[in-house]
């Protein structure tokens, strides 16, 4: 039935047809856009709520001095770990397991990080020592302002692996 | 209409003027016809279907279930605070002060419980009846979506308590969107409504588990219902005994009525004598040990544990999903059968090829925990191949091969072959949850 109406469609002595198949395709169209659109408006909703204001997105976190080489200090409120490495350079790794997003807890013992839900355990500079975990834990953006260390919890990085690039120096 | 009658009897007459108790056959069938809640009922039933053994009442387990949960659920919203502040005393008081709270909250939670058991199994019994074919194609597929919105309704709600267990769980469970190329994380992000689970994610829990699923729910519901009848009610087993139609009241509604009282009755059993488990308060800073996503989607965490997650959480599900959702469209050799395993033979297969991907899983299971990791046998390859591409094809290809056996060797027609290889997949499937679920411990090791 369908293959007819496609070939008598094609024959150029039908032109009804092709202007009724012409508004049908129209419809259907502007139906799809509408829902388009509507399917973005719900988005955009739902994308407003990630937008909350929050103040402490730059975090002062002490002085460099301060920080002893080769120490780990957590910082729960930020949600990451103020490495520093025995050579003096600092990294501010995520608390955020790579794995399923639990928050890790440095062993001072072993000098790793473990993840408490699957066991997946980082070394200092937050390379994987023990899978599940995918990949290397993330960093934030470090800077050092005057002695001061600051870091921008906007900007979290991915990374494979551990580099000596990513190390910040006082 | 009768002007003599007083004011309450003509109102009454207005709602329904069926008798409440018909004598006859026939006022039986008109009170189904004129009711709205019974006119979801044929008049008359094949007298075969309506054996408690042929579909277990499963189906109508399910829609008591949805109602209780509506109804406990409206309760609850009077005393829920859908914030990170105060949600979770908002449920303390409703467990200490307010009048049965602590039972409305049991209620919900094991009937929200049972409903995913029930669904689950009421999906396999219409498989295992071949209630799948012709008429009632699309209505599996439908079937399948109710499925999944019972799942995701557990699993919005179960983050609303706001406690240890639900913080976590969610966010072990959403992390798993992380491992979707490309868009994964932006999908996570537009999910929880920030970078982690906190405020914005609350809310929209809150609001697909209370407002958008149970609308979405009513209305595939009804479509679903509508094409029961349409397909002219339940499958119908093709034995050679006779068939004889009888009035659907009182035969069936009975029957319903006393699935539903026993239901009723065991789940306020379940409710009076185990509470919903509440632990402190949710602590962002510390996740607990083993932290574990909800109980339905251990299968896949276990999963997690063995192969490259790529693999293990989106396109292994997803493509049993996708072969789910086929099962129906696969050309089949005969057509609603309505028999229990099909056949003889059917049923033997079934058995079988459980017990044999049972203790495979199983073996497999142990062995990747105690002898050697099966993904390092190709340790030069990247993790996505040597643990996620290559165990995919050879498990595919097993399957193919197993499915190409039972028809050549085995000498299966089609819809055998289809349900044994079904069964195995869900035995598969099985374990791996059970594992999930009860055997695994701290670190998520191995524990008996």
């Amino acid at each position: 039935m369908r293959k007819n109406v496609k070939k008598i469609s094609k024959d150029k002595t039908y032109k009804k047809e092709t202007r009724r198949d012409f508004l049908k395709t129209a419809w259907k169209g502007l139906g799809i856009v509408a829902g388009l659109e509507f399917a973005g408006l719900a988005i955009h909703y739902l994308n407003d709520h990630a937008q909350e204001p929050d103040l402490n997105n730059i975090f002062d976190a002490g002085l460099a001095e301060e920080i002893p080489k080769g120490t780990v200090t957590p910082f729960r409120r930020g949600r990451f770990y103020l490495v520093r490495l025995a050579d003096g350079g600092f990294l501010a790794v995520s608390i955020k397991c790579t794995h399923l997003g639990c928050s890790i807890l440095w062993d001072e013992e072993k000098q790793e990080f473990i993840c408490p839900c699957h066991s997946s355990h980082f070394a200092i500079n937050g390379d994987v020592n023990n899978p599940p975990a995918p990949r290397a834990l993330d960093i934030y953006e470090l800077k050092i302002e005057n002695g001061q260390i600051v870091i921008d919890l906007n900007k979290k990085n991915k990374r494979a692996g551990f580099e000596k690039s990513q190390l910040t120096y006082a | 209409m009768d002007r003599k009658e007083n004011i309450f009897k003509r109102i009454k007459n207005s709602v329904s003027d069926g008798s409440i108790n018909p004598s006859s056959d026939r006022d039986r069938i008109l009170l189904v016809l004129k009711s709205l809640i019974l006119h979801l009922h044929p008049p008359m039933v094949n007298e075969k279907t309506i054996k408690f053994n042929h579909t277990f009442g499963l189906g109508g387990m399910a829609v008591v279930l949805i109602c209780l949960q509506f109804i406990t659920g409206l309760l609850l919203r009077f005393t829920y605070a859908p914030f990170p502040g105060s949600a979770y005393d908002s449920i303390l008081h409703l467990q200490s002060t307010v009048l049965f709270g602590q039972l409305i909250r049991n209620i919900h939670h094991w009937s929200g419980l049972l409903l995913v058991i029930i669904t689950s199994l009421h999906l396999l019994r219409v498989f295992f009846t071949s209630g799948f074919h012709g008429k009632r194609q699309f209505n599996w597929v439908i079937g399948v979506c109710l499925l999944l919105l019972v799942v995701f309704s557990n699993f919005t709600g179960y983050l609303l308590p706001w406690d240890q267990l639900a913080y976590w769980a969610v966010t072990v469970a959403t992390g798993m969107l992380e491992y979707i190329p490309i868009i994964g994380t932006g999908l996570m992000e537009i999910l929880l409504g920030g970078k982690q689970v906190g405020s914005s994610t609350l809310l929209i829990f809150y609001n697909l588990h209370t407002g958008i699923f149970p609308i979405l729910i009513i209305l595939i519901m009804a479509f679903h219902f509508w094409r029961v009848r349409k397909a002219g009610g339940v499958v119908v087993p093709a034995d050679k005994s006779e068939n004889k139609m009888v009035p659907a009241v009182p035969n069936l509604v009975a029957k319903e009525f006393v699935v539903m009282l026993v239901l009723l009755a065991f789940v306020f059993l379940l409710a009076l004598i185990f509470d919903a488990p509440l632990l402190e308060k949710a602590n962002p800073a510390f996740s607990p040990n083993p932290a574990k996503a909800p109980w339905y989607f251990l299968g896949i965490q276990e999963l997690m544990l063995h192969f490259h997650p790529l693999f293990s959480a989106i396109i292994i599900p997803i493509t049993s999903l996708i072969f789910l959702l086929l099962i129906p469209y696969f050309l089949y050799e005969t057509e609603d059968n309505g028999v229990w395993f099909y056949s003889g033979k059917g049923k033997q297969l079934a058995i079988r090829s459980a017990v044999i991907s049972g203790a495979a899983s199983l073996a497999f299971i142990l062995i990747n925990e105690f002898l050697f990791k099966s993904g390092k046998l190709l340790g030069f390859l990247p993790d996505e191949i040597s643990n996620g591409l290559i165990p995919f094809i050879i498990f595919m290809s097993g399957f193919y091969g197993f499915y190409k056996f039972l028809i050549n060797k085995k000498g299966a027609n089609k819809n055998e072959a289809i349900q044994t290889l079904v069964v195995s997949i869900l035995t598969v499937f099985i374990v791996l949850t059970i594992v999930g679920i009860f055997f695994r411990g701290k670190g998520m090791a191995l524990t008996f």
